[in-house]
């Protein structure tokens, strides 16, 4: 994590509107003879007014970046109801995502569920069974904090070999928001946990419910009952009013429109705890209960959509890392296959099981490059290659791939998802 | 379910014990009601805990699942396009791409019948009585070939079956496989001599066109397609304007999108609408009956396209009220919308594609 702060950075910012603005303009910006028409002419923003304070009530992105949204990929699941798509983290920077553009996975589709007709059950192996509204969960102590939240299946279409050419297809079914809510703690304490209580059961209001079993310990840790997401509520494809947090968990486990809570002594083996979200081994066995999300990064830029237009010298390698067992503590990254690596810079220190940010400040000679990025958590945890999962879990595992990504980055600055030995 | 408040003697013991995890207690919130926790604790758990009473045979169930399943999961269970199959894959769990159905890979009977009571059909979920549930489920072990055709089950019988791969599962293992192997000092420098590219997801091609609104092919791969060129930002085309049908009000229009959300499952409308479990819907209204090219309707309902039956106003608030009424064996598996709004709502949405 050394600083290096590198003086081409405004430099590269300056290229890169130029870029953007005149497309035309070659390396270095150069100006043409009489001077770039975008500065020696009046251009209408300099002289007309733009929109009023009440134009969008409520922002949308500006229409120049309508690009930047989310994507399904349709051959995966039979129709989009039951479904998921991609968060576009190629296009993404910094660590928070946007609810708006932020991946959504539903099994019976996104409810849309009143505030006033929120109820919250806690029941089971408790002295009160309790309801609460949504007005009773605004009057607990409130917690925010910043985490992940990432599909087990991400990267899972990858497990066989390399498939989709984008870091929103390969890496997109995760965000990283900051959240704010009560404490899971804080409720089940207000109806008293039996001591034979030793899992809890949570459920949702939607026609799939979803259901998961917890153990009580994680469930009395760090699971947050959420309301509010970046700062404002959740959005409807995220569980509006109320979704379950469960840091550093699979996403499968964050269930939305959280509508009950049960203590009981004993694992439910629900549909998404036994058919889906289970991991098949080499010899046909599954493993089950595979809930902590492994260490894992990709270089969101450049990469398949985030082509290098620029052509060689300064280049900003960039993308994301976390751990569901911790947090990110250092980021290598290798621009020849694996054969050396460097270590890159973290934007912010680490937090427990949220996205880290990393750059890497590169001068980039225009040869082909073979990306890759390597996140180190704060257990001593190592990133593996696909090679060493595979050692351990055979080819038919779907869920928890972590591996290392490679991008082919070839001289004309495009980019392809490939797999190297 | 009331099953844990019949531990009345464990009451006062319990918070002596967990006196000290209850602190603060707020007062906030109300007492469950009996009834409340009965209506919504269904789940049920692999020792019958949960479990209602009831019994249903693989002979209702195939009748039930032909009616309200296999629009989906096939009459066989077998599944239909990219549904999930319910049966067969027995013995592939270590081969390549296993099959993994309840008869297959499921360790829990109680799994599936909790997901089928809680959750299914889809698009109706919670609406199958629990003899007719217990009648599915006995039809779905009857087309995994793990019960004979006159078997019955019931939540005297439930305990009896056990499904084939029970014992296929194993706690997560990684603290001992995986996290030793994979927490050793990184190489920074020489860490292999020589790199080769082994596999190019170009090759395979199955990644959506980088445009906001491609409408790829499900399941084929397209055509070459050109390094993804960053898309035009093109304004992501609003619902179809309903310019040239001058008689439909934008506002019943856009009620129907929100009814047809019930329809979605099966049908498709708009641009680059295909037909699915259901023919799409583009132009449907005032068109001959059955007659959406390239699906394979119900005789009954090709029966119809033969008198030349229009799917005018009338027929179309008849069949959408009460499907199997209308359309007797039908294929669609819908329960119907009993309230007229809804259903004018929808035939003004649909009226806006052409």
């Amino acid at each position: 994590m050394t600083d290096k702060s590198d003086p081409t950075t405004t430099r590269r910012g300056f290229l890169k509107t130029g870029l953007a603005a005149g497309g035309a303009m070659a390396a270095g910006g150069a100006a043409n003879a009489a001077g770039d028409p975008l500065i020696t002419e009046v251009q209408p923003w300099a002289q007309e007014l733009g929109d009023g304070v009440d134009a969008t009530p409520y922002g949308m992105p500006i229409e120049f970046e309508s690009d930047v949204v989310r994507r399904n990929v349709e051959w995966l699941t039979a129709d989009t109801i039951s479904s998921i798509n991609f968060t576009p983290i190629h296009a993404l920077d910094g660590t928070i995502t946007p609810q708006g553009c932020a991946f959504e996975r539903h099994h019976s589709g996104a409810i849309e569920l009143r505030k006033e007709d929120y109820r919250l059950m806690i029941n089971g192996l408790v002295d009160t069974p309790l309801i609460f509204t949504y007005e009773d969960l605004e009057r607990f102590p409130r917690e925010n904090h910043v985490y992940f939240c990432e599909c087990a299946a991400n990267t899972g279409m990858e497990w066989a070999g390399a498939q989709l050419n984008g870091a929103q297809f390969t890496h997109g079914m995760i965000h990283n928001m900051e959240y704010t809510g009560v404490s899971l703690r804080t409720l089940l304490e207000e109806a008293g946990v039996k001591p034979e209580g030793k899992w809890v059961y949570v459920e949702g209001a939607d026609a799939s419910s979803n259901g998961r079993s917890i153990p009580l310990e994680k469930a009395l840790d760090d699971v947050l009952v959420a309301f509010k997401a970046n700062g404002e509520a959740l959005r409807k494809e995220h569980g509006y009013p109320v979704r379950l947090v469960v840091p550093g968990w699979e996403g499968n486990m964050w269930v939305k429109w959280l509508r009950r809570i049960e203590v009981g002594d004993q694992p439910w083996e629900s549909r998404e705890e036994t058919s889906k979200y289970t991991d098949t081994l080499e010899d046909g066995t599954s493993r089950k209960w595979t809930w902590e999300m492994d260490a894992k990064s990709v270089v969101t830029s450049p990469s398949p959509q985030a082509p290098i237009t620029h052509g060689k010298g300064p280049l900003v390698i960039t993308g994301l890392a976390w751990s569901g067992r911790g947090a990110i503590t250092r980021v290598d990254v290798s621009v020849d296959g694996g054969k050396s690596w460097k270590e890159a810079r973290l934007a912010a220190p680490g937090q427990d099981k949220a996205i880290s940010r990393f750059y890497l400040d590169h001068d980039w000679d225009g040869s082909e490059m073979l990306l890759q990025s390597r996140a180190i958590d704060s257990t001593g945890y190592v990133q593996p290659t696909k090679a060493q999962l595979r050692d351990v879990r055979g080819l038919n595992s779907i869920y928890h791939n972590n591996c290392i990504q490679t991008w082919w980055v070839k001289e004309s600055g495009e980019a392809e998802n490939v797999e190297v030995s | 379910m009331s099953k844990y408040r019949n531990l009345l003697i464990g009451t006062a013991l319990a918070s002596a014990i967990a006196a000290p995890a209850l602190a603060g207690n707020l007062g906030l919130g109300r007492p469950a009601l009996p009834e409340e926790v009965a209506a919504w604790d269904k789940d049920v758990r692999p020792d019958g805990l949960g479990l209602p009473e009831g019994s249903g045979s693989v002979e209702d169930g195939e009748m039930v699942f032909a009616e309200v399943c296999a629009s989906c999961h096939g009459d066989f269970a077998e599944g239909v396009d990219n549904w999930p199959k319910l049966a067969g894959g027995m013995g592939t769990l270590n081969h390549e791409d296993p099959l993994k159905t309840v008869g297959s890979y499921w360790p829990y009977l109680s799994t599936t019948w909790d997901y089928v009571n809680r959750s299914m059909p889809f698009g109706n979920a919670q609406s199958l009585s629990n003899d007719e549930v217990y009648a599915i489920v006995a039809y779905i072990l009857y087309s995994n070939d793990l019960v004979e055709d006159d078997f019955v089950l019931s939540n005297e019988t439930f305990l009896d079956v056990e499904l084939p791969n029970t014992g296929g599962f194993i706690v997560d293992d990684r603290a001992e496989t995986e996290l030793a192997l994979f927490s050793q000092e990184p190489c920074m420098v020489d860490c292999k001599e020589t790199v080769e590219i082994t596999m190019r997801a170009a090759v395979l091609d199955v990644t959506p066109e980088t445009e906001p609104q491609a409408a790829a092919e499900p399941a084929e791969p397209a055509e070459e397609v050109a390094v993804a060129e960053p898309a035009p930002a093109q304004e992501a085309p609003a619902e179809e304007a309903p310019v040239e049908v001058a008689a439909v009000d934008p506002e019943m229009v856009a009620a129907g999108e929100k009814v047809f959300k019930k329809c979605k499952a099966c049908h498709q409308v708009g641009d680059g609408a295909k037909n699915r479990t259901g023919p799409h819907l583009n132009g449907i209204v005032n068109r001959v009956i059955g007659t959406g090219e390239g699906f394979k309707y119900s005789k009954s309902m090709a029966g119809m396209a033969d008198e030349g039956a229009i799917w005018d106003d009338e027929a179309l608030h008849a069949f959408l009220e009460n499907p199997k009424k209308y359309v007797s064996k039908t294929k669609m598996a819908f329960a119907g919308l009993k309230k007229e709004d809804d259903r004018a709502a929808i035939i003004a949405y649909l009226q806006s594609f052409e």
